[in-house]
């Protein structure tokens, strides 16, 4: 234990994600040796993304005004919307710079040990958007594990009766990648989402 | 395949301990508590990534140290692997295969495959549906690496759809709200449940007669046929109950349809629980012996040759995956009378590599010619054959 103020910032940089107990302390002590000005910078831009931060009103993804970059665009198609579960996802997929639709952040995915239900996820904000004609095709990118799966499978029955062609994302195999450095699943759904050459 | 030396420092009471051993019987001989299980032991968690003793892995770490390392050389048609790794209590395990570290523990699984009796497997007979279902279950995982990914999606979604029924029952949920809420974790439990249970039923269909011919010989009566049913919470309605042979020629489609038509029927049931009540975590493997139930009827003696015949059968249907696996078998020669023990010399003679322990010299059968080791205090030096 180290005295008062050096303990309370190892237990607060601890409870942030991916740090544990040695990394808040090596932290802590870079943080203390630091040049203040670089300090107070750090301490400031935290600030600042509480103050002025804020999310999207339209697709849920993080926004400095009251719509994001991406709904703002005129560019961006609006027929088609990709669902996914967190902001850093769009980031994700913008990257690929394949998809030139509209977003909807759901904020999580559907899971009861966390008490999540589909009441806590942006789901009837979804709905909204699609209730006009504006949007004819819906792709479900949450992650592919049983959360995500579910939260696809129950967004997938919710929206087929409006008649929209709905998408999933096909899982298999890293492009670049060798097939012996597969795990047995993802080799195991290749196998059964594999596609006709002829 | 077979182990060509095993390297252990800091694992449970050996502090270093490097040893070779050769194909054929090794038998490791020494008074009880000196160590000779903790060799098989170890051998087992480099196959299997867990001890057939504990379920976790702190006292597999010798008192006082920091971590544990097991290694081993296992040649495989002539070709050698090194496979290495590093138990730390309470932090993650590594791995080594050639020397270089992989990035997943469970690659190094399937370099080194063990069938590992011992006499905690008495369970396996006269313990809970759960042994038996796990029996099965370990054995469909060295098959088939898949099926541990399967295991696991089943696991989760089981705590989730179980927490879903337990917030509906604090909340007091009204039925149809809670059949919508149900409606997903339905679709992906069936989804999973029924390709494991498709699974199990299969390959309770290949091992039933490997089973009952291991203990014709073990038990050396060839009168008593051994059954093994499987008894699923799914599979039957008030008017049917279906057979193997029905339930064999069922698909994973099948499988889920009649599960989720038995969680439609068990729905009220669920809510008032707030659990799940049919799938693969509720079935039993009915063991009989002459058409009376192993678990309730059977003697220790009998119960014993059963539980030994399970784990020499597993061993047949390995081999004739032709995957050979290195026979372990704890303690077993000792519960054995003489016409028994040359029946289990046969069976051990012709493994690739076999490992036996026993406490004492003479329960080792005059006919069984084996590398012999003596453990003694934490050491183990070998002895040439006489």
């Amino acid at each position: 234990m180290y005295e008062g103020i050096v303990q309370d910032l190892i237990d607060e940089l601890g409870r942030l994600p991916g740090v544990g107990p040695k990394s808040a302390q090596r932290i802590a002590f870079h943080i203390l040796a630091a040049d203040p000005v670089d300090v107070l910078r750090l301490a400031d831009t935290l600030r600042q993304v509480k103050d002025q931060v804020r999310f999207c009103e339209v697709c849920g993804n993080v926004a400095q005004e009251q719509q994001c970059r991406i709904c703002r665009d005129p560019r961006r198609d609006v027929s088609i919307l990709c669902v996914v579960e967190e902001p850093k996802d769009v980031v994700a997929i913008e990257k690929t710079r394949e998809f030139r639709g509209k977003y909807h952040v759901l904020g999580g995915a559907i899971s009861p040990i966390d008490g999540i239900g589909p009441d806590d996820l942006r789901i009837r904000e979804l709905m909204a958007r699609l209730a006009d004609t504006t949007v004819t095709e819906v792709i479900l990118a949450t992650d592919p594990n049983l959360e995500g799966e579910a939260t696809a499978t129950y967004l997938a029955r919710l929206i087929a009766p409006m008649g929209l062609t709905v998408s999933r994302l096909a899982s298999g195999l890293p492009v670049g990648g060798d097939l012996e450095y597969a795990d047995e699943v993802t080799l195991g759904r290749a196998f059964a989402g594999r596609r006709a050459l002829s | 395949m077979w182990v060509k030396s095993l390297h252990l420092s800091d694992f449970r009471s050996y502090a270093a301990l490097d040893i070779t051993f050769e194909g054929g019987v090794n038998c490791l001989v020494g008074s009880n508590g000196q160590g000779k299980t903790n060799v098989i032991e170890a051998i087992g968690y480099l196959a299997t990534l867990q001890s057939h003793r504990v379920a976790s892995d702190a006292p597999l770490v010798r008192l006082g140290a920091d971590h544990a390392v097991i290694g081993a050389v296992v040649s495989h048609e002539d070709r050698h692997m090194s496979v290495e790794i590093q138990i730390n209590a309470g932090r993650a395990n590594r791995a080594k295969l050639n020397r270089t570290p992989v990035t997943r523990v469970r690659d190094i699984v399937g370099v080194l495959r063990t069938v590992v009796f011992s006499p905690e497997d008495l369970s396996l007979v006269k313990g809970d549906p759960g042994e038996r279902r796990n029996f099965l279950d370990e054995l469909l995982t060295l098959r088939t690496p898949r099926i541990a990914g399967l295991r696991a999606d089943v696991d989760r979604v089981l705590k989730q759809r179980n927490a879903l029924l337990k917030s509906a029952a604090a909340t007091g949920m009204s039925q149809s709200a809670a059949d919508t809420a149900l409606a997903v974790w339905d679709e992906q439990y069936a989804l999973h449940a029924a390709e494991l249970l498709h699974e199990r039923v299969h390959l309770l269909q290949q091992l039933q007669p490997l089973v009952a011919d291991r203990y014709r010989h073990v038990a050396g009566d060839v009168g008593l046929d051994v059954a093994m049913r499987y008894q699923s919470s799914v599979a039957g309605t008030d008017d049917h109950t279906p057979g193997p042979d029905e339930m064999t020629a069922w698909t994973p489609m099948h499988w889920q349809q009649r599960l989720l038509e038995q969680l439609r029927v068990h729905r009220r049931q669920e809510l008032a629980r707030a659990v799940t009540v049919v799938g693969p975590h509720r079935d039993e493997i009915a063991l009989s012996i002459a058409g009376m139930p192993a678990r309730a009827f059977l003697s220790h003696g009998e119960s014993w040759s059963l539980a030994l015949s399970l784990r020499l059968a597993s061993y047949d249907l390995l081999v004739g995956d032709d995957i050979a696996p290195v026979l372990i078998l704890d303690d077993v020669f000792a519960e054995l009378d003489d016409v028994r023990r040359a029946h289990l010399v046969d069976a051990v003679t012709s493994a690739t590599q076999s490992f036996i322990t026993a406490a004492v010299e003479h329960d080792i059968p005059a006919q069984l010619h084996a590398r012999r080791y003596v453990v003694t205090k934490g050491q183990v030096s070998d002895v040439r054959p006489q």
